[in-house]
Formats: structure tokens, C-alpha cells, sequence
């Protein structure tokens, strides 16, 4: 479904990337953990076609219609609706916003978002998590099979990331593959069937997050990646 | 190619409904272009220059520095909450991308271009009523050359710092062409001479209008992709 081999990529003379290997089958989450400037960003960036890599290949299948991106910025227009919001990029991956797949997406999701009273609302007026959840809305309002998420709890409140969470769970449920990049390892260990910890663009530790809770990982975490 | 025209046309869609609720390039662009009229109309001496031998050059520098109000703002959109990311990521092709931004921007600079040419009329008493459609069509012609190289460029500078001073810079040197030729395809119309004797300058701009748009319609992905 997805994998990575070899990924490797520069800016100018800083190695952001460098030898990345990975594959996911569908129902999984790899959530990377790693401290500012490992190159998480850098990764999902490849992964979604949005950078070309120094070296080595990634491959999504069903390429850039499989893929929903949430990351901390929503992506969303502030002078649009919600609704209007969903329309666009509905139509921008071949789902017509005026069709029974749109109205039936869009109510379910927005549904299970808790934003049924805001479709009409511009995006410019709603509140920090609720700008998080119409982004959720919008990566997922064309059904893809890969989330690639980058820090998607930055700046929520603990319920929200809560709600978040919970989604994303539903979400990996329905046999998506998941990447999740964070620097909190509490907040994605939950979601996680795989784990790696990442330092200087490098997987120092990849493999089954098993039966182990967030303190056995974020322990492991620390030791792996001292002073993160 | 009608999958792209179709995401084109969404994209630019998209652009004008932003501008009609926000509202504030395109008032920024019509207040300037009135402003810049009414100082030309006030600052000018009707008896050391006749008004038919100024007004062409005053019509064309209106409409460009209008428009480049509008070019500025032509990718600030995607900047916000970073969409600009979205639209790469999507399955749209990057020309689609940048036809719809043209689109828009043309839309955008022909409102802007409509309110000017009526303001131009009302201030310097020029009747154009008898040529206003080869007026029309050079004011189009002239424009879609300029907006196409302003439409790449406004995506070049985007993430730079001083985006706003950087486009005029990089802009006015390819604005030359277009401009001198559509001063002097105006001069000539407003002086009732017939269209024939600038078919040199008409072809001029349609060539340019060709090589520019085929040019930053090559040009535009690479200047998005990071």
C-alpha cells in the first residue's frame, strides 16, 4: 500500500533524509517520534510527492488521489465555508460536489466532526479546534486510503486531541494506512501499530509498538534519542 | 486537456469568490486606478500637451500598476493556512493550477480595467464609443501578455520576503513589449486612424501573448515545486 526505500534528501548541504526504508499494509499506523529538525516533515513531504527525493523511492498506491494530508495548518480558505470549503477540494480529486457521494461523505463526516451547525460558518471565525476538525473534514472528504498526518494535535486543548485521536482510530479502523510524525510521543502512541524514532533524517529504532503503553515507549524514546 | 480546463476553471472559481467576499484587492485596485486618473487630469497642462497625445500612455500605466495591485495579491490566498500545499498535493496538474490563476487574475484586472476606462473617458473627455471594440481587443490582447508573465512571477516570489516589492521589479522589464506596443495601437485609435496601420504592433502583442502564456504555462511547476 505504501512504502519507502532508500528515501534520502538534501537541502543544499544539510541532509534532511537519509537511507529511510519502510512498507505499511492497510490497517496500519507508523507513528515517528523525533525531536525538532529530524526530518519528519521532510519525510511526509516525499511521501506525498510534495518534494522529489535526493535518492530512493516512495510509492503510494493509487498515488495523489489516495493521499489526505492533516497537518497544523488547515489548509483551509478563511473566506469560504466550511461547506464551500469541502466543495473545492472535493472537486479538485474528481468528487462531484453535487453529487450523492459528496452529500453522503460530507454529512457523515461532518457529522462525526461535530460541525453539522457550522457547514455554513466562514472559516475564518471558527475557534483553533474547530478549524483542526474542518481540516480533518477536508483531508478526508475524498476517502483516501493513506492519512499522512504532521503534528495534527498542535494546539488543541486535551479534549480536542482527544476527539482527534478517537477519529483517526475509526479512521485506521476502516483498513487506512496511517503515517503520524509528532514530537509528543503521549499523543501518538495510542494510534500506533508501528513505531520509529527518528534523529538527523535517520530511523534509529523501527518496528511493532506490541503490547507497549506510552510510558514503555516514551522510556525506549528517550534512551534511543538521548535529549529529546 | 478538458480535465485540466475543468480544475482551471475550479481554481479560478475559487480565486474569484475569495476576492468577491474579501473585496479588498479589487477595492484597493479601483480606488488606486481613480486616484492615479484624477492626479493625471489635475497635474497636466491641457495647453503644453494635447490630451489625445498624453491620454494612451496615462490609460496604460493606470491599467499596469492597477494590475499589479491584483497580481500581488493573485497567490496571498494560499498562503493562508498554507493551501497552497493542498493544491500541490492534489491530483491536479500544475498548469491547471496556473490557468486558473490566470484566469482569475484576468477576470480580476478586466473589472479593475472596465472601471478605468469609464473614469478615463469621464476625465479626459475622450470619446471612444466609435472604436471600442478594437480598443476593447487590445486592451485584451495587451493584458492576457502581461497578467501571464505577472501570474508567474506573483507564484515565484510568493514565498520570498518582500513579495510585494519584488514582483513590480521583476515584472516591469517584460512589461515593456506589451505596453509600448499597446500605447501605440491606442494612439492610433483614439486619433481615428484605421487598425491596418498598427498590424505590425497587434501582431506583436498576439505573438507575445503566445510566447508568454505557452512560456509560464512551462515555467509554473517548477517555480511551485519546492
Amino acid at each position: 500500500m505504501l512504502w519507502a526505500e532508500d528515501l534520502g534528501h538534501r537541502y543544499g548541504a544539510v541532509r534532511a533524509l537519509d537511507g529511510i526504508s519502510f512498507s505499511l499494509t492497510p490497517g496500519q499506523t507508523l507513528a515517528i517520534f523525533g525531536p525538532n529538525g529530524a526530518g519528519k516533515t521532510t519525510l511526509l513531504k516525499v511521501l506525498a510527492g510534495l518534494l522529489h527525493p535526493s535518492r530512493g523511492r516512495a510509492h503510494i498506491e493509487g498515488g495523489r488521489h489516495a493521499v489526505g494530508w492533516i497537518g497544523h495548518q488547515s489548509q483551509l480558505y478563511g473566506h469560504l465555508s466550511v461547506l464551500e470549503n469541502l466543495r473545492f477540494w472535493a472537486s479538485l480529486y474528481d468528487v462531484d460536489p453535487e453529487g450523492a457521494v459528496f452529500a453522503r461523505r460530507a454529512t457523515d463526516l461532518l457529522g462525526r466532526l461535530g460541525l453539522e451547525a457550522l457547514e455554513h460558518r466562514l472559516v475564518r471565525v471558527l475557534s483553533r479546534g474547530q478549524l483542526q476538525r474542518a481540516a480533518i473534514a477536508r483531508a478526508l472528504i475524498h476517502d483516501p486510503r493513506v492519512l499522512l498526518l504532521d503534528e495534527p494535535f498542535t494546539g488543541l486543548d486535551r479534549v480536542a486531541a482527544g476527539e482527534l485521536r478517537r477519529l483517526l482510530a475509526e479512521e485506521a479502523a476502516e483498513g487506512r494506512v496511517t503515517v503520524l510524525v509528532t514530537h509528543n510521543v503521549e499523543e501518538g502512541v495510542e494510534l500506533a501499530t508501528e513505531i520509529a524514532f527518528m534523529r538527523g533524517g535517520r530511523f534509529v529504532q523501527l518496528g511493532a509498538r506490541g503490547g507497549r503503553d506510552a510510558a514503555a515507549v516514551a522510556a525506549a524514546y528517550r534512551e534511543a534519542v538521548p535529549g529529546a | 486537456m478538458r480535465k485540466t480546463l475543468r480544475h482551471a476553471w475550479i481554481v479560478a472559481r475559487k480565486d474569484l469568490l475569495l476576492e468577491f467576499r474579501s473585496r479588498t484587492a479589487i477595492l484597493s485596485a479601483v480606488v488606486f486606478t481613480a486616484l492615479v486618473l484624477v492626479i493625471f487630469e489635475f497635474g497636466r497642462d491641457p495647453t503644453a500637451i494635447a490630451t489625445l497625445d498624453l491620454a494612451p500612455s496615462i490609460l496604460w500605466v493606470t491599467f499596469s500598476f492597477a494590475a499589479m495591485l491584483g497580481l500581488n495579491r493573485a497567490f496571498q490566498a494560499e498562503l493562508e493556512n498554507q493551501a497552497l500545499d493542498g493544491l500541490l498535493l492534489a491530483p491536479v496538474s500544475r498548469i491547471s493550477l496556473y490557468w486558473g490563476k490566470l484566469l482569475a487574475n484576468l477576470a480580476f484586472v478586466a473589472v479593475v480595467e472596465t472601471v478605468g476606462l469609464l473614469l478615463f473617458t469621464l476625465f479626459f473627455n475622450v470619446p471612444v464609443g466609435h472604436i471600442l471594440l478594437p480598443l476593447v481587443g487590445v486592451i485584451a490582447l495587451a493584458t492576457t501578455g502581461f497578467i501571464a508573465v505577472g501570474t508567474l512571477f506573483s507564484a515565484m516570489v510568493i514565498r520570498t520576503r518582500f513579495a510585494e516589492l519584488m514582483l513590480p521589479v521583476l515584472l516591469l522589464p517584460f512589461l515593456i513589449p506589451p505596453l509600448v506596443g499597446a500605447v501605440q495601437v491606442t494612439a492610433k485609435l483614439l486619433a481615428g486612424r484605421p487598425l491596418s496601420e498598427v498590424g505590425g504592433w497587434l501582431r506583436l502583442l498576439l505573438a507575445y501573448d503566445i510566447v508568454f502564456v505557452s512560456l509560464a504555462s512551462i515555467l509554473f511547476p517548477s517555480t511551485v515545486t519546492e
